[in-house]
């Protein structure tokens, strides 16, 4: 358990990855491997059932801490975080304690959610006495199923790669499965993590491996410069940007796998690709866009959202809910690997094999078309009523690359602007984690009238907290301490004189918001210092970005 | 009678006719101790202690009016008893007492039970009314002992130093930087201090607190090769700027009781927060406040409403004081900025 406290303490002290890297190997070096087993359950985002409810852990606590309930709650709101809060709270420990991770988890934790709530007290205590204030962070964090340290899921796969000296993407296959929440990973399963590669996941005929993914660059360009540094639009294979899950189907061995871009392993997320890919011949792999698909076009990513959120995946809600892969790259044909021949030839074989398969949940991604840039920039104009982020540049003669690179041929992304308003902060509320104590996030209105309008007010519409530099968080918050109105709680209401310009990716009407309107995405573009209050936009400016079909 | 009220210009004693750390220009101050949000420029005259002497004048000006006193001898003014009594803050913090009509009020300053070893050691005064400051006045704060504390910093560089690289650590220049400098393993390797360091160390030492050698960058022999095993300390407002370029992939620290939380912690960006400061924590807090025996309790800059509430529940008369020390509107509300000038100001 110190060891493993030490390890968050470490992880959490450092935003450099490669000092998180380099930490993570260590340990995993260092420890038990009974107690590796829990740590890469718990780093790889696992988390058993609710072991204590929080209100009664929260009582437990402040009755240790022998602390009247709102000095409690206003500790509670500096530190603004729950484990954290009661580490510091709870007397220092009388007793010591040399037990690892693994049986502090499977000896004290887990048995907690049996334990009825008469004698939880005594039980909580005497396990309290016997932890350091840094054990206490890390145990608590564990309870209150809030353990987040910084570190994905791809990173502990590389940490695992690295001291087993394995191929990532093969521990990232290894992994499948790991941190299922009725999981009790033990020192086997650990070992099994880190086994030198065995002869059958070795065969390629048969390995679920995909292949690194070809990533795109922005292009910020005015289209007027296009032909000069692109040359004619003929020489690029164009296509919407799609707004949903990048993903390599890979069909192999009478199996098939689901890899995101991440290169972490989502089978299971979409059971009809897997399904799908039963159409498909041996030896194939498909590089596309997972999306959910509704009445003939796709749908907002908040759609797709609300599939990734959920653990499981009820009939019901694959029915409301169904994806599609939109394919638009074919690595592997027949066994062999394709990404050394141009991106036209990849094209052609890849619209001839959809053609043979001809299944409603695979579909090609159109090829656009357009005699000049100026005629595809007009095209581009419907990409919001579409619900593409914009369109996708592709070398007629690029290989498919390795990652963010142009040494074989470039992908171009060229992504629409984002919807943007000026709005007025009227409400602050303190954040958490590395914002706690800091008034970091926002809610903001627009005007209910023209400027000029008589007796006009603010409407709030939008809550953002993200876009400002530290620096600047630092200056609003300062600010918003001077012209606090009110404090309710975390919220202050304040004197309005901060204007912002505000992004969104998606506007509707809603009948849910007080405002009428409802964005999607918002988040500070930039802090408009220049404009007074009176000049924000108004709840008009708003309602002439709503899409034309929406009522 | 109330000998002590809270006025504009700052907390003011009406039978006395002088004021205790005030923020505007006037007749006669009461500085308890030479940090800038205490000590302010502009007054006539000023009284401190004996210690506070040199930084006051090195930082309000060789000619300010002031007149010194030792902790524990009194002086009368307007038929007040005034003393001065270990404030434990910094070199030279002093309580002020007061005397008059058979009343008895003491007026903290800053201060922290701790004995660091650079300066007096804070002294309980019993009185009937104590003004507190409460800048720490949440439980959350509760600090670790200096050894465990020191362990920690001398660990940490010990390992920085057989690692190769310079550790920086900030902290404020007047008090916490003289701190870290008595209580660290000088062994280890050679101590560099950014200049607004060392002219505090020289007030130190001249009040004949200990402290190891001190070299600053410019100092013949001060290269590349001794930063590698070096601890260098350096006001906050240093990071960041081009001073520390010449100690190349350094390991960096910060020292204060904001420290204590995790997201002021990674707020400051540094590799390490050590939880340190010159403020009383909450139990440091309450138990100055028992020890001086009083029954009224006027709570200044930091957790005023926490703190005036919790005595109040132990039953005391307890009420705040609006003031205008510490940069920041409430206890909760650590600096989220590195100070912007290298003066050492609202030291926590």
């Amino acid at each position: 358990m110190k060891d493993f406290a030490a390890l968050y303490r470490a992880l959490d002290a450092t935003t450099s990855s490669l000092a998180k890297q380099a930490a993570l190997q260590q340990y995993l070096r260092q420890a038990a491997p009974a107690d590796a087993a829990w740590a890469v359950y718990f780093l790889a985002g696992g988390k058993p059932r609710q072991l204590v409810p929080t209100r009664l852990l929260r009582q437990i606590a402040r009755e240790a801490a022998g602390l009247p309930e709102w000095l409690f709650d206003e500790s509670y709101e500096a530190v603004g975080d729950l484990a954290e809060t009661i580490s510091l709270l709870l007397p220092a420990p009388d007793e010591a304690h040399d037990l690892g991770l693994a049986p502090w988890v499977e000896q004290h934790l887990l048995p907690l959610r049996q334990v009825p709530a008469e004698t939880l007290p005594a039980v909580l205590r005497a396990q309290w006495r016997q932890l350091a204030v840094d054990e206490r962070l890390v145990y608590f964090k564990l309870i209150t199923g809030s353990f987040r340290v910084g570190v994905s899921r791809l990173q502990v796969t590389q940490a695992l790669a690295t001291v087993a000296a394995v191929d990532p993407k093969r521990i990232a296959q290894r992994l499948m499965g790991y941190t299922h929440i009725a999981g009790r990973p033990a020192a086997a399963d650990y070992g099994r993590l880190v086994a030198p590669e065995s002869e059958s996941e070795r065969d390629q005929q048969t390995s679920g491996q995909p292949y690194p993914f070809f990533l795109a660059h922005p292009l910020n360009l005015p289209v007027a410069e296009f032909e000069a540094a692109l040359g004619p639009p003929q020489r690029w294979l164009v296509e919407w940007k799609w707004d949903g899950i990048r993903a390599q189907l890979v069909r192999r061995g009478g199996q098939a796998w689901v890899w995101s871009r991440g290169e972490e392993l989502v089978t299971d997320r979409f059971p009809e690709v897997q399904e799908m890919a039963a159409a498909l011949p041996e030896g194939t792999v498909l590089d596309g866009e997972i999306v959910v698909w509704r009445d003939e076009r796709v749908q907002p990513f908040a759609e797709l959202q609300k599939r990734i959120g959920r653990k499981t995946l009820g009939p019901k809600l694959l029915r409301e809910l169904p994806v599609v892969l939109l394919a638009y790259d074919l690595l592997e044909e027949g066994g062999r690997d394709l990404r050394a021949l141009p991106q036209a030839e990849r094209r052609a074989r890849l619209d001839a094999l959809l053609a043979a398969a001809r299944h409603p949940a695979l579909i090609a991604s159109p090829v656009l078309q357009g005699e000049h840039w100026a005629a595809l920039a007009t095209l581009r104009e419907q990409a919001r009523a579409r619900g593409v982020e914009g369109m996708m540049l592709k070398a007629q003669d690029a290989q498919y690359g390795v990652g963010r690179t142009k040494d074989v041929g470039t992908w171009w992304k060229w992504k629409i602007d984002p919807l943007s308003v000026d709005a007025v902060l009227v409400y602050a509320q303190r954040g958490h984690g590395r914002r706690a104590s800091l008034y970091s996030d926002y809610t903001f209105a627009v005007w209910d009238g023209p400027q000029g309008a008589a007796e006009r007010r603010l409407v709030p519409f939008a809550k953002a907290y993200s876009g400002l530099t530290d620096a600047e968080m630092a200056r609003v918050d300062a600010i918003i301490r001077k012209t606090t109105v009110e404090s309710f709680g975390p919220v202050r209401s304040v004197t309005p004189t901060l204007v912002f310009e505000l992004g969104f990716e998606g506007i509707a009407r809603s009948t849910r918001h007080k405002s009428g309107i409802a964005v999607r995405f918002p988040r500070m573009l930039r802090w408009r210092e220049d404009k007074p209050v009176a000049e924000a936009d108004s709840l008009q400016t708003l309602a002439a970005l709503l899409p034309r079909t929406d009522p | 009678m109330n000998l002590v009220v809270a006025r504009p210009e700052g907390l003011y004693c009406p039978p006395g006719d002088f004021y205790i750390d005030p923020w505007r220009p006037v007749e006669r101050a009461v500085i308890t101790h030479a940090h800038s949000d205490h000590a302010r420029r502009g007054h006539r005259h000023y009284l401190a202690h004996t210690d506070s002497a040199g930084t006051l004048r090195a930082r309000l000006g060789a000619d300010i009016d002031l007149q010194t006193l030792p902790y524990g001898e009194a002086i009368v003014h307007h038929g007040v008893r005034l003393s001065l009594h270990p404030a434990g803050h910094v070199l030279g913090s002093a309580q002020v007492r007061l005397e008059h009509g058979g009343h008895v009020w003491v007026a903290s300053g800053d201060y922290k039970l701790q004995d660091d070893g650079t300066c007096a050691p804070f002294e309980a005064v019993r009185c009937d009314t104590f003004i507190t400051e409460s800048t720490f006045g949440l439980p959350i704060y509760r600090w670790p002992a200096q050894q465990v504390l020191f362990a920690d910093i001398d660990g940490w560089w010990r390992a920085n130093a057989q690692a190769g690289r310079a550790s920086v650590l900030f902290c404020y220049a007047f008090g916490k930087a003289q701190r870290i400098l008595h209580g660290v393993d000088a062994g280890i390797g050679p101590i560099v201090v950014h200049g607004a360091v060392e002219p505090l160390n020289a007030v130190y030492r001249a009040a004949g607190v200990r402290l190891p050698p001190t070299r600053r960058v410019t100092d013949e022999g001060v290269d590349a090769a001794l930063l590698r095993t070096a601890l260098v300390l350096a006001p906050p407002s240093a990071q960041g700027t081009p001073w520390m370029r010449r100690f190349g992939a350094y390991a960096d620290a910060f020292a204060s009781g904001w420290m204590q939380l995790r997201g002021t912690r990674r707020r400051r960006g540094v590799d390490r927060g050590f939880v340190m400061s010159d403020h009383a924590d909450w139990p440091g807090l309450l138990q100055a406040i028992g020890a001086t025996g009083a029954e009224r309790v006027f709570v200044t800059h930091g957790s005023v409403a926490v703190l005036v509430r919790w005595l109040t529940e132990q039953g005391l008369q307890a009420q705040g004081f609006q003031t205008e020390y510490g940069e920041e509107d409430e206890a909760d509300a650590p600096p989220s900025q590195p100070a912007a000038a290298a003066a050492p100001a609202d030291p926590a």
